[in-house]
């Protein structure tokens, strides 16, 4: 795996590393990059979803009769009258698109409710506006079940998570509770993270078109592939028959990762009514319908020695997954990797509560895990009377602490160096409230980012033509990594080429097979198979006796060819099929010979008002190893908006799931508080730009690491200023009176 | 959204005309509530009265130092306003620290007037609310109240009154006039807004052949006043707590205060008992925490919203104290 | 059914449409101008944001018979400096919310020119757009993408 830069053939500047303008830029400022919902069909219908209002039970009644008698209805959908579906498949390794799937439930094929808002019926109508006006008419009734829906109450009753092949459910070094109960120095604290939601700014949509047994979806995706395995399973087709498109996604964080009721059913009502049918989730739906990141309660318990060494390292988490699915979060994951504990025990518990299912959402299990740890070290420090950093640099592991593995590359140390440096810390003075300005108190806290690195199968297939361009087709979504900017920075240099030559076609399932857009692992994956593909095409070249002043243009046209294609990989299905076990098996030996991160460290500094509790982020420094960046200006994008998303979560966002129902009770944009423009200060962003050895072009993934340690940042930057420790997010104000 | 007719309303009398003779009308003004709540089903409408371009856009000064502002005054207008700006900084403040300039640019004077609660369960037509269906109970109570009252609340409804600018004219002893075909009548702002008592679902004394006309303010007591907005972001958010206060100090003693609350309340609350305690007390933090003190006295609170009631007290404190520095730099 | 005629980025659109269709509806869905971007529907994230006569509105709260005769101008009627600035800086990722940010950002010019005041503005204070005053006008637009930064250097460079 390990891969050398590609060598190239001409004296070119390199475009990588550079602060290239995203190809997308002009149609994203003037209104013409199209998004699914703006996708239309001869004929087309539109759909609104009704949900259930109860969070377990059976349908014994449903009316639809004033939703059908609403003008423009062509039809109402129940469990009663809606086409067969097949049941989602239990996961299995050998095909991962079975992971796809947001919940168990067969909507409209059971009469059983399995939470307050599963989707009970789907309204077809000439317009949205009549769907929507006919949905609010049906009226249900129902048997309720008891319901466990609480999750602080459920929480003491969590059952531990098992391991398997991809996620350690639990890990441990030593006995950690000896050593915790021996040492000298302690801290052992419980802190709680509420569910959140990513509230992309767009809303789920689908269109949905039937030719005889064929399908096509405009989605809004973020796992083309996945998406295309899971319609045909789910409808019965051949994967071939199934066709999806997403050549824009307006946000996704692992909220469009899985598969959810609203792409389903529109597919579902399109069966069923013989007509295309479009469907864009209200944003309460989207709630309703989409699992969010779960709330947590964690403990971190450190033992250390007076000198600062840590002998121990406890953190276990409580997380809930639905009823109906979801995946487990890796809380503890940073845990075994970023200190040098003597003695490590992480362990990660589970309950199962009548909820939508839980989903992935931008860095799931690090971005609340390192809120904890992060925040635990900082008390420790205050124990010990030691710098912060100090601290952490004095536990900086040289291998992987949990097992002793070789990292693939680590540079915290310089990280925190040169962020401590930009930011100021100096001048920090460490007894909390000793720093004001004016009336406000001020308070400087770090935090250490952690996410691993990862790569998956991709395949490609580029194209050089004799007019020099070059194209490039992969199956990627773009929505808004700025994926096709960078993968034609890539392929220009591997190639020789301006970047402006390269055009790369993505975002529809017709292309070769791309990974989803998540795990921070799309563009290391496919920038991996990119560069392979110009090798191959570089080596056809050479066989075409190309003289090392010869454009690659000039070799086609000396030989007459219009164009030289070369793919990697393979679409077919066995072809799939070996490639996914290949990673599988890379994946693991992978896995055995490195430990693999993107790294970063945090500095922020906040305003407290000492007479509300008011909280405002002042300004932010992040300073990041996360080996080579490809795009100096969509890379720190990518990273800002991970710690934009932190100061929401530390401060302000929460999803109210009422206790005593299961329902959720702020559903919109108004009562879910999301940071506007003025919650957020100029951040500053520096990277440390050291090679990955072992990644493709020595990059890594860049898309969730920032977001880890923001909360524990700001947490320990609070205390800094009011000498208050918080440890339930989201820290608003009422916590600081 | 449920359909209704839409009429366009040429001019005052025709607007009132209309209102008085359908039977499930509403004005229409701005926009920005009712076409929300209507989208969330919560107001029905069958007809809908456009009024919005109706000549009651005019900020006039009156004899005597006040100010008459015509109720389709937008929000952005009304906060620009030199009269406004220069006299009753506190209304200008005020606005512009709700909402966004967006809906600043669409929200009328009248419309915030009759603004609705934003409590979380008024707005789920799942869950139980005096307020939108009578009788059926309040799901609030034992929920959740971040944002519900702690002062004037009743056991069947604890919603909070939403606006910014209704604090601000609470404290300023506003007027509001109202038309009907019947005639004219004047409502002082603090008597506009009703308390829930055991009828949350009447929430003015507007009746539903009214139309608000204008709002007139009297001539300020001074012209230091300021409002002061606690919220859970920096920006574009509802209050959790805020406070509009006037403060006149001579010889350092408090010789007029003008107090109002907002998100603690179900109406624009005004701070009489804070007033009384303030007037011909030093003009010290002592006699803030006092007035404070007294008037939240009578609050009552739930869970989740029991740290409004220390929130409120030092904002009040704080507000005061922002003032009274103002008075010692000018 | 109503008729309707808007008019929209210079041209009039005569349209036969219900009462209650909003004013981002009768753009997105009748005239097929989909730069314009549905959000939230409810006035709480701005990327529906376009120009009424000049000025910033959210249309998802605007009927569209209400604005017949108002001159409405959408990202697709925009020709402004700050388009190549917000590509220059990276004001967008996903480019879901970047219409309503652009056209909010020349109604924000506008609106300063004209001296409107805002939240952060002190008592006296200067013509000048500071950051702090860019990022409280520009509250409206939510970018979830977290391009705030971008943005406001955009609309920076173009103020002066």
């Amino acid at each position: 795996m390990t891969q050398t830069l590609p060598e190239t053939t001409t004296t070119r500047e390199s475009v990588v590393g550079k602060p290239v303008d995203r190809v997308d830029g002009t149609a994203k400022t003037t209104g013409e990059a199209r998004f699914t919902a703006e996708f239309s069909h001869p004929d087309l219908t539109h759909a609104a979803l009704v949900h259930a209002t109860v969070s377990r039970g059976r349908i014994t009644a449903i009316d639809t009769s004033a939703a059908s008698a609403v003008p423009g209805v062509v039809t109402v959908l129940t469990h009663h009258n809606a086409p067969a579906l097949k049941s989602p498949r239990k996961v299995t390794p050998t095909d991962l698109s079975t992971m796809a799937s947001g919940t168990s439930v067969n909507y409209l094929n059971t009469d059983e409710v399995h939470w307050d808002g599963q989707p009970i019926a789907v309204v077809v109508a000439e317009s949205a506006l009549a769907a929507r006006e006919a949905a609010a008419l049906v009226r249900v009734t129902y048997e309720t079940a008891e319901s466990t829906v609480d999750f602080t109450a459920e929480e003491p009753a969590a059952k531990p998570q098992k391991n398997n092949l991809v996620m350690q459910g639990s890990a441990k070094k030593g006995d950690a509770e000896a050593a915790f109960t021996a040492a000298p120095v302690k801290v052992d604290r419980r802190f709680t993270t509420p569910p959140l939601h990513h509230n992309a700014i767009e809303p789920h949509a689908t269109l949905a078109v039937w030719d005889g047994d064929r399908l096509t979806v405009h989605d809004a995706t973020q796992s083309i592939d996945w998406l295309r395995s899971h319609l045909a399973l789910r409808f019965g087709i051949p994967t071939r028959s199934v066709r999806v498109i997403a050549p824009f996604v307006g946000g996704g964080f692992g909220g469009k990762g899985f598969i959810w009721a609203g792409t389903i059913l529109t597919a579902l009502a399109a069966r069923a009514t013989g007509r295309p049918v479009r469907l864009v989730l209200t944003r309460e739906s989207v709630y309703r319908t989409v699992g969010g990141r779960t709330p947590s309660t964690q403990r971190v318990a450190l033992g250390a020695r007076t000198d600062g060494t840590l002998t121990s390292l406890i953190h276990t988490s409580v997380t809930r997954l639905g009823r109906v699915g979801g995946t487990p979060e890796a809380v503890t994951s940073q845990s075994k990797h970023l200190y040098a504990a003597e003695n490590i025990l992480v362990r990660q518990n589970l309950v199962e509560l009548d909820l939508v299912s839980n989903a992935a959402m931008r860095a799931p299990g690090e971005a609340i895990g390192t809120f904890a740890l992060e925040a635990s070290i900082d008390e420790l420090a205050y124990e010990l009377g030691m710098d912060p950093i100090e601290l952490r640099m004095h536990n900086e592991p040289e291998r992987n602490p949990i097992d002793g593995k070789q990292f693939a590359r680590r540079h915290l140390r310089e990280a925190y160096r040169v962020g401590a440096e930009r930011f100021g810390w100096a001048d920090r003075t460490p007894e909390p409230r000793s720093m004001r300005d004016g009336r406000w108190l001020v308070g400087m806290g770090v935090a250490s980012a952690f996410h691993p690195s990862m790569l998956f199968v991709a395949n490609v297939v580029v194209r050089l033509s004799v007019d020099g361009t070059v194209l490039v087709h992969c199956g990627l979504q773009e929505m808004g990594m700025g994926s096709a900017t960078v993968q034609a920075q890539v392929a220009a240099d591997a190639l020789g080429v301006p970047v402006e030559s390269v055009r790369v076609e993505y975002g529809d399932s017709t292309l070769p097979m791309a990974p989803g857009a998540g795990g921070s692992m799309q563009t290391a994956s496919v920038a991996n198979s990119l560069l392979a593909a110009c090798e191959k095409l570089e080596r056809k070249l050479t066989k075409l006796g190309r003289s090392p002043q010869e454009s690659p243009a000039a070799v086609l046209a000396r030989e007459g060819l219009p164009s030289l294609e070369v793919s990697v990989g393979s679409d077919t299905r066995l072809g799939r099929m070996a490639g996914q076990l290949r990673f599988m098996s890379k994946f693991l030996m992978d896995q055995r010979r490195w430990m693999k991160a993107a790294l970063g460290a945090h500095f922020c500094e906040v305003r407290v008002d000492p007479d509300t509790g008011e909280v405002r982020v002042s300004r932010w420094t992040a300073s990041f190893d996360v080996g080579r960046v490809l795009n100096a200006k969509t890379a720190t994008s990518q990273l800002k908006g991970g710690i934009v998303m932190g100061i929401g979560m530390a401060l302000a966002e929460q999803t109210l799931i009422d206790p005593r129902n299961g329902r959720i009770m702020n559903p919109s944009l108004a009562e879910y508080h999301v940071p506007v423009h003025a919650d957020i200060p100029p951040i500053d962003i520096t990277y440390l730009d050291e090679p990955d050895p072992t990644m493709p072009l020595g990059l890594v993934g860049i898309g969730e690491v920032s977001i880890t340690g923001v909360a524990g940042a700001i947490a320990n930057a609070i205390h800094h200023a009011t000498g208050k420790r918080i440890r339930d997010l989201p820290i608003t104000l009422d916590k600081l009176l | 959204m449920r359909t209704f007719s839409y009429v366009r309303a040429p001019d005052v009398e025709t607007a009132l005309r209309t209102i008085a003779t359908e039977p499930n009308a509403k004005f229409l003004g701005g926009g920005t509530n009712l076409v929300d709540l209507m989208r969330e089903n919560i107001e029905r409408p069958d007809v809908v009265v456009d009024i919005s371009r109706l000549p009651l856009t005019g900020i006039d000064e009156l004899p005597g130092g006040g100010v008459r502002i015509g109720a389709l005054v937008r929000n952005s207008s009304l906060a620009a306003h030199p009269l406004v700006r220069t006299r009753y900084p506190v209304v200008s403040q005020a606005v512009l620290g709700g909402a966004s300039a967006q809906l600043r640019n669409m929200a009328t004077v009248g419309g915030n007037l009759l603004q609705r609660t934003r409590c979380l369960y008024f707005y789920d037509e799942a869950s139980a609310c005096n307020k939108r269906e009578p009788g059926s109970g309040c799901s609030a109570l034992g929920g959740f109240t971040r944002n519900h009252g702690v002062l004037g609340v009743s056991d069947h409804c604890i919603a909070a009154h939403p606006s910014d600018l209704c604090v601000a004219l609470a404290a300023l002893d506003a007027e509001v006039e109202v038309e009907s075909t019947r005639g004219t009548r004047r409502i002082p702002l603090t008597e506009f807004h009703h308390l829930p008592g055991s009828t949350p679902h009447v929430e003015t004394a507007l009746a539903p052949d009214e139309l608000v006309t204008s709002v007139e303010l009297p001539a300020p007591v001074t012209t230091r006043s300021r409002y002061r907005k606690v919220r859970d972001r920096a920006s574009y958010a509802f209050a959790l707590v805020s406070v509009a206060a006037a403060l006149e100090v001579r010889d350092d003693t408090v010789t007029a205060a003008r107090l109002a609350l907002g998100g603690v309340a179900p109406k624009p609350w005004r701070a009489t008992e804070a007033e009384r305690v303030l007037l011909g007390a030093p003009a010290t933090e002592e006699s803030f925490r006092s007035a404070a003190e007294a008037e939240l006295a009578s609050a009552t609170s739930q869970d989740g919203n029991d740290f409004k009631i220390e929130l409120a007290r030092r904002t009040i404190v704080a507000t005061l104290r922002d003032l009274l520095t103002d008075r010692s730099a000018a | 059914m109503a008729e309707v005629r808007l008019r929209v980025n210079g041209a009039d659109h005569p349209l036969d449409i219900q009462p209650q269709v909003s004013l981002l509806d009768a753009l997105r869905e009748h005239l097929g101008l989909t730069g314009t971007k549905k959000g939230c529907d409810q006035g709480a994230c701005g990327a529906c944001t376009v120009l009424a006569d000049g000025e910033r509105i959210n249309s998802c709260l605007a009927l569209a018979v209400q604005y017949e005769g108002a001159e409405i101008t959408t990202i697709e009627g925009i020709d402004h400096p700050l388009q190549a600035a917000f590509v220059r800086h990276d004001g967008f990722q996903c480019g879901y919310c970047t219409s309503g940010q652009i056209c909010s950002a020349v109604g924000m010019l506008a609106e300063h020119k004209e001296g409107m005041p805002s939240a952060v503005t002190g008592q006296g204070s200067g013509s000048h757009l500071s950051g702090a005053e860019i990022r409280e006008r520009m509250s409206g637009n939510l970018c979830r993408c977290g391009a705030y930064n971008g943005i406001v250097e955009a609309i920076q460079e173009v103020a002066g």
